[in-house]
């Protein structure tokens, strides 16, 4: 077990690596000097001169890279051109509520798609099998933005059930950031439990037939129990693999939903240090997303032995 | 079944870009004050937007764009990721490893958020989206790939290929590449709806392609300020969009199906 660890939090440091090698490289593509770039157009020259020595930029490549690393690895990413702000401590502004946002629906599709597909993989070809199959291929079809749109259009303008523009933070209104994110999670739990539960019952299925089954079922256990007992535990690996896959993405890329719904998450700072040219925001957010996603996949590595022990014998 | 109705999702969508090529109810970018934001009737069939354009020129001409622009990143990703794949799981050694690094560090960054900041250096065009999204499927790709490349390259055919005095590239080219089709044309068919939605992402986060230029993502990106006055702007693009890929879907379940062995009983 603990040589599976080792092994596992090996792996991930080339690419770690790499990940950061790609991001300082992005900098580089920006046509022009990258003192100018990271500082913006308006930028005087003491302060362009202040960057260059910082960041060494009249050094080779590599001495370049190890500086910025050094600087990445103790929480430094720079400074955002527009507002002065250090570029971590935006990052993680944001970051809590884009975490809330998908932990929450991402917990609530996986619910969703164990029930749907473990019921549907029970009664393959059953009403019951072709209705679940059915939703998840239209979920699947719907871009999460329209689907968005219509609810708000449907219970924020049309209804007027819930609020939609803007964000109210837990700390001043409980009830009402609970009511801004009752959308914003329905649309997201909708969009990505179509993928999971066509996962979980296509493995279901698989499990399905095989002996051990037969044998619990001989044994005369209630279907229940087969279902939760036996068939469960090994189907439900690949789906949470994916699970994992699909938490890492989302993290980063709820862009999407947060510019539908106005609210103030990471994805949003991205997509608007984007337009507004903010380099140094983007290569932030862009090294952060990447690294939350390198990380929650080997915690759901690491997980993976509770559900299927022969991953560690090898 | 379900194949027959993706085949005919996707027929409605071919005949439309065909019908586009020689024909449209009016010309997708004139403007008519006058008559803007107008609702479906029998002159406008699927109404005006708030510069009085006429929604259906638009969107047949936006099937067109969105399309091609999906068609060039899947395109450009599978035959970039067929290449590497053959290459990493015929050689192994330190061209995989490496390979498989690489592959590794660029699915660490969510696929938008990739093809966004890629869009930040490229500038906003329908080519810079082709490349962002095909840098962003590539390494998908090229998983797939070698995954199955490495099950083909321990048969016996290969072996007698290479017990036939032909090179590594003669046996890739010939031995192995016509093998790898199947899974290759079921990822085509996924990754063509991804590359749809990621379009339509992109241009509704305002990086896609720039207006005037009609695609169903920015459309339905425009019509965001008048939803509530005229919800035929974002149910129309929405409506193409969903229904494409629902066909695009469905056909790669069916193509899945067909080609797979181990389910055609």
């Amino acid at each position: 077990m603990l040589g599976y660890i080792l092994k596992r939090l090996l792996l991930t440091l080339p690419t770690l690596l790499l990940v950061s090698v790609g991001v300082f490289l992005f900098i580089r593509l920006i046509p022009g000097d990258p003192a100018l770039v990271l500082l913006g157009e308006g930028a005087d020259a003491a302060s362009l001169a202040g960057v260059r020595a910082d960041l060494g930029l009249d050094r080779p490549l590599p001495v370049q890279f190890l500086t910025w690393l050094g600087h990445a690895v103790r929480g430094d990413l720079g400074r955002s051109i527009f507002s002065g702000e250090p570029v971590s401590t935006l990052i993680l502004q944001h970051f809590g509520l884009t975490a809330l946002l998908v932990l929450t629906a991402v917990t609530l599709a996986t619910l969703i798609a164990i029930t749907a597909g473990l019921v549907a993989a029970w009664r393959q070809d059953s009403a019951i099998d072709l209705a679940v199959v059915g939703t998840a291929t239209v979920v699947l079809a719907v871009p999460s933005f329209w689907l968005g749109l219509v609810l708000l259009l449907l219970f924020g303008v049309k209804l007027g059930w819930l609020p939609f523009v803007g964000y109210v933070p837990f700390s001043e209104s409980g009830v009402q950031a609970a009511l801004f994110l009752v959308m914003p999670i329905v649309t997201l739990t909708i969009t990505e439990s179509g993928v999971l539960t066509r996962m979980m019952r296509a493995s279901s299925i698989d499990v399905l037939q095989l002996d051990y089954v037969t044998h619990a079922r001989a044994k005369g256990l209630p279907e229940s129990t087969v279902l939760i007992r036996h068939v469960f535990p090994n189907a439900f690996a690949p789906t949470l693999t994916l699970v994992g896959l699909t938490l890492g993405h989302l993290l980063g890329g709820v862009a999407v939903i947060e510019t539908v719904f106005t609210l103030p998450g990471l994805g949003r700072l991205m997509v608007d240090s984007v337009l507004a040219r903010d380099y140094p925001v983007v290569q932030g957010c862009l090294l952060f997303t990447a690294v939350v996603y390198v990380v929650v996949n080997l915690l759901v590595d690491l997980c993976y032995p509770i559900f299927d022990p022969r991953v560690t014998a090898r | 079944m379900n194949g027959k109705i993706g085949i005919s999702l996707i027929g409605v969508l071919l005949l439309t870009i065909v019908v586009g090529l020689l024909w449209m109810p009016y010309d997708p970018n004139a403007i008519d004050l006058a008559h803007s934001l107008s609702s479906p009737a029998a002159k406008h069939w699927f109404g005006t937007d708030e510069f009085g354009r006429d929604v259906l020129s638009r969107s047949m001409l936006g099937a067109r764009i969105s399309v091609l622009i999906a068609l060039g990143a899947v395109g450009l990703a599978i035959s970039v990721g067929t290449a590497l794949g053959v290459l990493a799981g015929y050689l192994r050694g330190w061209t995989d490893r490496l390979l498989m690094m690489v592959t590794d560090a660029v699915l660490a960054f969510p696929g938008i958020l990739l093809a966004l900041a890629l869009m930040a250096v490229l500038g906003s065009s329908g080519s810079s989206i082709i490349f962002a999204l095909a840098i962003a499927y590539t390494p998908s790709v090229v998983r797939v790939v070698r995954g199955t490349v490495l099950s083909i390259r321990e048969r016996e055919f290969i072996e007698a290929s290479r017990a036939a005095g032909d090179n590594a590239f003669r046996t890739m080219v010939r031995h192995v590449l016509p093998n790898i089709v199947p899974p290759i044309v079921v990822l085509a068919t996924s990754l063509f709806g991804w590359a749809l939605l990621s379009e339509s992402a992109l241009s509704f986060l305002g990086v896609g392609v720039p207006p005037p230029a009609p695609t169903w993502g920015n459309m339905l990106s425009a019509s965001r300020p008048y939803m509530d006055v005229a919800s035929w702007l974002s149910i129309v693009p929405g409506l193409c969009i969903a229904g494409t890929l629902l066909g695009v879907n469905l056909l790669g379940d069916a193509l899945r199906d067909w080609l797979d062995p181990r389910r055609r009983s």
